[in-house]
């Protein structure tokens, strides 16, 4: 079995609750962190570990935390999005429901190394559920001294709260996240300033993903270099893929980062292979916004070398025959499936989820899905296919957060890689694959 | 802030103590942060949407604008801003669930309600709405009912769901924090 460090204890039965979850040794790396190390050696060892964001972009969690402003006379502010709403993701949901304790021990770890008095979890508001299954949790380290005042007589305090959403991908984007807290719309803010310099309230905030939090507990027990020794050169650790579409067994593994996909896809302990013995068409790997990749070059990249789930393999190849490693959010298209039809449902995702603020993102997800309905139902033309491609350049770069190009992408590499099924569309004057 | 029963019609005892405690978890000064989660109770309180009365009535409590709330409360999409039915079925309609069946499946409870998405049957039982990814792809398709998921749908569950809800005894909307 692969080295597991966020899903080895996730069957357990009652490991929501602190009793079994401490029996597996659930609290000790709060207990060594406050009672023998200081903040920054806290922040030290995650340097060291080579942790990564896994919320989507990857940063280096480390760096990330060494740009919190600690000079400034504010309160800082740490808190761990949750939102997850990236379509094919659903890895935070499946940690965060079944090991709440793994995050609430992640945040109190975080929360001491950057100085935070009070840290929020923002979970998205269909996931209420789960708010509740955290607020339980919550008061259960409460009652033990986990949190609270003077915790473990270390003279260290954290209070720690959910804070639920109303419905909307875009507060996933950490400045969107922050307006919402603040009880706005999630309007994304312009950076810099970057949320280390003004987050939260203005104050220095640190916004981190579920996972990202999770690993930390194992990273401040095991130290940094037992962590960078896992994984590849410049993907550190494990990663959690949560797999979907047309597979045989879709669900959340926990790989070691440089497992080839080939491996991930075909072999029984994950993906299983394609449903039904059918052919792989496609995937996308990273979440709805990373370009989606053929077969052939999801498996290999150009230069013939295996595909590995890693950040640097993924990436080989650039736009033109590469993807990203993104959210982890494996989505598995066989042969049945319409690659416009698909991408029509992204479209139609991003102009709902759009803000508003920027024309290009607000108008041009709007005729991108309009142009994409019109070719899936056979009234498409030639032109309307250069037209995506046109309207997905001029979205791409030119908005204020990011979602403008996670719009753009999926749109511009269908067209790369399935220009044929695209023109097939307009010549059949309907949806070639429909039943 | 307004207290008791008596000159507060917003929310019962019970959520007015939920809706302090709430509010106590951000800075002095910050109490705009609690307005999301008070708005989920409003409209629980309020049959599962929310009038332009009852935002009003938030912005007293949290002693801001009205508009601050209306701003918010049109962003956010589990804000219901039309009465809605006493269940309201949200049926996922992203990729990952779109192409495992959750076309055929809101056609499915289109077709047993007899009415499109945003609508509510006549007798006020259900309204059915389309939401995008649901975060629980891997058992598509997806529906939410109130904080219920249900997944790995087909007909023959959403036809017991249907059934399931058709007393009218409940509302599916009812005060999320448990
Ligand atoms: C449109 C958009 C949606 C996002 N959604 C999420 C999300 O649901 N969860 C998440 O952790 N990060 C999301 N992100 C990334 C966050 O902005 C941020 O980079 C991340 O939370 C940082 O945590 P990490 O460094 O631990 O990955 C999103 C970004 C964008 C642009
Ligand atoms: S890119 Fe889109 S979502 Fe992001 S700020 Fe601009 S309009 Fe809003
Ligand atoms: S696409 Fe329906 S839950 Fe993700």
């Amino acid at each position: 079995m692969a080295t597991q460090i966020l899903l080895n204890n996730i069957e357990v039965p009652g490991l929501t609750g602190i009793e079994v979850y401490r029996k597996l040794g659930g609290y000790a790396a709060v207990e060594k962190v406050l009672k023998t190390m200081t903040p920054d050696e806290v922040s030290a060892e995650v340097k060291k570990s080579g942790l990564r964001g896994r919320g989507g972009a990857g940063f280096p969690a480390g760096m990330k935390w060494s740009f919190l402003d600690r000079k400034v006379d504010k309160p800082r502010y740490f808190i761990c999005n949750f939102d997850e709403s990236e379509p094919g993701t659903f890895k935070d949901r499946h940690l965060g429901s079944l090991n709440p304790h793994l995050l609430i021990e992640g945040m109190i770890l975080g929360s001491f190394a950057l100085g935070a008095r009070t840290s929020y979890i923002y979970i998205r508001g269909e996931l209420f559920y789960i708010l509740n299954i955290l607020e339980k949790a919550i008061d259960e380290a409460y009652r033990s001294g986990y949190l609270g005042e003077n915790i473990l007589n270390s003279g260290y305090s954290l209070d720690l709260h959910c804070h639920p959403g109303g419905g909307a991908y875009i507060c996933g984007e950490e400045t969107a996240l922050i307006e919402s807290l603040e009880g706005k719309r999630g309007n994304p803010r312009i950076k810099p300033p970057f949320p280390a310099v003004v987050g939260l309230y203005g104050c220095p905030t640190v916004v981190n993903n579920v996972e990202t939090i999770a690993n930390l507990p194992w990273i401040l027990q095991n130290g940094g270099d037992a962590y960078a020794a896992l994984g590849t050169q410049s993907s550190k650790g494990t990663k959690l893929i949560s797999a979907c579409g047309h597979i045989r067994k879709p669900g959340v593994y926990e790989v070691e980062m440089g497992l080839p996909v080939e491996e991930f896809i075909y072999s029984d302990q994950y993906c299983g292979g394609i449903r039904n013995g059918n052919k792989l068409k496609a995937v996308i790997a990273g979440g709805s916004s990373v370009p989606v990749l053929p077969a052939e070059l999801i498996l290999r990249t150009d230069r013939g070398e295996q595909r590995l789930l890693s950040y640097e393999s993924l990436s080989v190849g650039g736009f033109e025959s590469g993807t990203m490693l993104g959210s982890g959010g494996f989505i598995v298209l066989d042969e049945t499936a319409c690659i416009v039809k698909n991408l029509l449902t992204f479209a139609r995702f991003y102009h709902h989820e759009s803000c508003g603020q920027c024309s290009p993102c607000r108008e041009g997800t709007g005729w991108m899905e309009k142009i994409l309905q019109r070719i899936e139902n056979g009234r498409g033309t030639s032109k309307d296919i250069d037209l995506l491609v046109h309207i997905s350049k001029h979205i791409e770069g030119n908005t204020i957060c990011p979602l403008g190009d996670a719009a753009a992408w999926p749109v511009a590499s269908a067209i790369r890689h399935f220009r044929q099924e695209f023109e097939d569309h307009v010549k059949l004057q309907k949806c070639p694959l429909s039943r | 802030m307004l207290e008791g029963k008596n000159n507060n019609i917003l929310f019962s005892d019970e959520i007015l103590e939920l809706a302090n405690r709430i509010i106590s978890r951000y800075p002095e000064g910050r109490q705009k942060s609690a307005l999301i989660p008070l708005l989920h109770l409003a409209q629980a309180e309020n049959g599962g949407w929310l009038s332009p009365e009852v935002m009003d009535k938030v912005a007293g409590f949290l002693d801001i604008q009205p508009i601050e709330v209306y701003e918010v409360a049109t962003f956010y999409t589990m804000f219901n801003l039309q009465p809605v039915g006493k269940c309201v079925i949200e049926v996922c309609r992203t990729g990952p669930c779109w192409l495992n069946g959750g076309e055929e499946l809101l056609a499915h409870f289109e077709k047993r309600l007899g009415i499109k998405p945003g609508e509510t049957t006549p007798d006020g039982l259900f309204t059915l709405k389309v939401v995008e990814c649901l975060a629980a792809c891997g058992n598509a398709p997806v529906v939410q009912v109130g904080i219920t998921y249900h997944e790995n749908m087909n007909p023959g569950k959403a036809d017991q769901l249907i059934a399931d809800w058709s007393d009218g005894k409940e509302r599916s909307h009812t005060n999320p924090y448990r």
